[in-house]
């Protein structure tokens, strides 16, 4: 019963930081190395509300939105001069993620700021859960049925997914390709923002808790290939049972470790990811 | 248009390039009479740290491969070295065998990577990946019970106290100046070969499978055994330069395989630009020096800065600051020259 609670919650872990990723990567091509610093980001833009006297609520949309217009600012500034030349944005992301690193050192210092949260305990089975981690799993689920919703049903997501299978063809049929670069950046930015602000209350913001999530976040995307939606949820499966497992047994690192040997043959064997041989889909 | 990658398929080096080779070997010779200790270890570890940016140059520039990962094979070997050489209380077998393992790591990591075809922007990502993975693994053996022999890890703080090397036809260990001419040495028989080595058929096919891969393959090249020997070359240039930066500093410690690290390595890499071999050296003596004189000037947070220029220099100069800044050169003499010619 543990085991299986804990493995999906590691699943509900892995697809939450990893979905801003994979929608920036799916639509755009562009790994964005700084996505662990976006969701440090999103991690302080909620505590600032919540010490400001705002409910934890409130903080996580904060964090989604400025984390959003952050993202919308950093595409516009670096992003945009470096379409095509993937190997350049590689490296400008990671300047920015080491840029920010730095920055926020030195604004708000090394140690961890935290918020205190009034959740308890539920029992359940003679074991103990914090009540918390079945809000983070309820949130997770949201922001990947959202995500899917918004790309099926509306038309911002029709516009998107055309760009997405071939962006000369829509921008000859009136869709102004650059707005939809930007606002898909922003909408992958605010995610990574939403993950760290519910991460917040276990995690603390520190300016190096983007390290913790980011290495698994990027074998997730790789492994999962180039449908967004599916290959994070598949990805997230495969790996959060095997991290879940991993850790609870002996431990966190090793879990770690574990992944990324299982990503690297898996990789061997299918090198365009999980869904690389899906033509179509989400 | 700029190409990405400008390095053209090296042609066999002219007699002033030997010249050269011959002045620079004099110089090395000769510096130790000239220059205290304090100025000798200051110049070995750029040696250290320019081999490694010339590993890198070596493989982005020539082979097409970005490896973030120079920094495993650096850290390994300086971690391979004193790990046996504290265990075995001989120097020299352990020497060998930090080349030995990280090239072993370097194959059985770019098999997977190389064999499977994964593209090379995925490649890059693994071995990020990687350099963090093995950066935290090493930072949570802390305590009593991560052994290798009879050497604890220590987590954070690193393995002090790593011995000296002491060569087969020497009686005793290496002193300072020794280090300096193995670290001098070591980077200039690497550039020399590394050179010598792009003039050979080897290094001719390399650069054919940078610029055309399935054309290479149907003339019949197995481009990945190409790609996966450069890989290896490049790693144990890597090792070998973590061992001297052992040998330099006689401690080795997580810090190896930094993130922070990585992005230097770039850095040089950036700055000197990768269409040539001698420009990775350069761009790491450069900047090298640079931030030993900033680190007198306080500026704060060394993330900061080398994010900053991390993003700068993509943005600016996407073949290098050195080409970059010869183009301008040449740009100008030609309209110098035009201008000569007009009516």
């Amino acid at each position: 019963m543990t085991t299986i609670y804990l493995i999906v919650y590691s699943i509900a872990l892995l697809a939450m930081v990893s979905l801003g990723l994979a929608v920036i990567f799916g639509m755009m091509r562009v790994i964005n190395l700084a996505h662990g610093e976006f969701m440090m980001l999103g991690g302080y833009a909620c505590v600032f509300c919540v010490r400001s006297g705002a409910p934890l609520w409130l903080g996580y949309i904060a964090a989604a939105i400025a984390v959003g217009l952050f993202g919308v600012l950093v595409e516009r500034v670096l992003i945009r001069h470096l379409y095509g030349r993937i190997v350049d944005t590689l490296l400008a992301t990671w300047g920015l993620s080491l840029f920010l690193v730095g920055l926020v050192t030195s604004l708000f210092g090394p140690q961890a700021w935290s918020i205190p949260t009034e959740f308890g305990n539920v029992s359940f089975g003679g074991m103990n859960f914090s009540s918390y981690n079945f809000i983070l799993i309820a949130i997770s689920i949201g922001m990947v049925l959202v995500t899917w919703a918004i790309a099926r049903f509306t038309v911002a997501g029709l516009i998107v997914r055309g760009t997405m299978q071939d962006p000369v063809v829509a921008s000859a049929l009136g869709v102004n390709r650059d707005l939809t670069y930007m606002a898909t950046f922003g909408y992958g930015a605010a995610l990574a923002g939403l993950a760290g602000a519910v991460l917040v209350p276990i995690t603390g913001a520190s300016p190096s808790v983007g390290l913790f999530f980011v290495s698994k976040a990027f074998i997730n995307v790789i492994v999962g290939g180039h449908l967004p939606l599916l290959g994070t949820i598949l990805a997230s499966t495969l790996f959060g049972a095997i991290d879940g497992f991993v850790s609870y047994i002996l431990s966190s690192v090793v879990g770690e470790v574990t992944v990324l040997i299982v990503a690297v043959i898996l990789l061997r064997l299918l090198p365009r990811g999980i869904t690389g041989r899906m033509r179509t889909g989400l | 248009m700029t190409p990405e990658f400008s390095a053209d398929a090296a042609v066999p080096p002219k007699s002033w390039w030997w010249a050269l080779v011959a002045l620079a070997a004099a110089a090395l010779a000769g510096a130790p009479y000239f220059g205290d200790e304090a100025f000798q270890l200051d110049i070995s570890i750029i040696f250290v740290f320019a081999l490694l940016a010339l590993s890198m140059g070596f493989l982005w520039g020539y082979a097409g491969i970005l490896s973030f990962g120079q920094t495993i094979f650096f850290g390994l070997g300086g971690y391979s070295y004193a790990i046996l050489a504290l265990n075995l209380s001989a120097t020299n077998l352990p020497f060998l065998g930090a080349l030995v393992i990280p090239a072993l790591f370097a194959t059985l990591l770019g098999y997977f990577m190389i064999y499977g075809r994964i593209s090379d922007i995925y490649l890059s990502v693994i071995t990020l990946v990687v350099t963090l993975i093995f950066e935290k693994s090493i930072r949570s053996t802390s305590g009593p019970e991560y052994v290798i022999g009879a050497v604890r890890l220590n987590g954070q703080n690193g393995i002090p106290g790593v011995p000296a090397l002491t060569l087969p036809w020497l009686s005793e260990p290496l002193s300072i100046s020794g280090v300096f001419y193995l670290a001098g040495g070591a980077m200039l028989a690497a550039y020399v070969g590394l050179r010598l080595l792009l003039t050979t058929r080897f290094g001719r096919v390399l650069v054919g499978i940078r610029e055309n891969e399935k054309r290479m393959e149907l003339l019949g090249y197995d481009t990945r055994l190409y790609r996966l020997a450069a890989f290896v070359l490049a790693g144990a240039v890597a090792a070998l330069s973590g061992v001297l930066y052992a040998l330099w500093g006689n401690f080795v410690a997580p810090e190896m395989f930094n993130l922070n690290q990585a992005a230097q390595v770039v850095i040089w890499v950036i700055v000197g630009g990768r269409s040539t071999l001698i420009g990775p050296i350069v761009g790491a003596g450069v900047v090298q020096y640079l931030s030993n004189w900033l680190g007198t000037v306080n500026v704060g947070q060394v993330t900061l800065v080398l994010g900053f220029v991390l993003m700068v220099f993509v943005q600016l100069f996407s073949r290098g600051v050195l080409p970059s800044i010869g183009d301008a050169f040449e740009r100008l003499r030609r309209k110098g020259k035009s201008y000569g010619r007009a009516p």
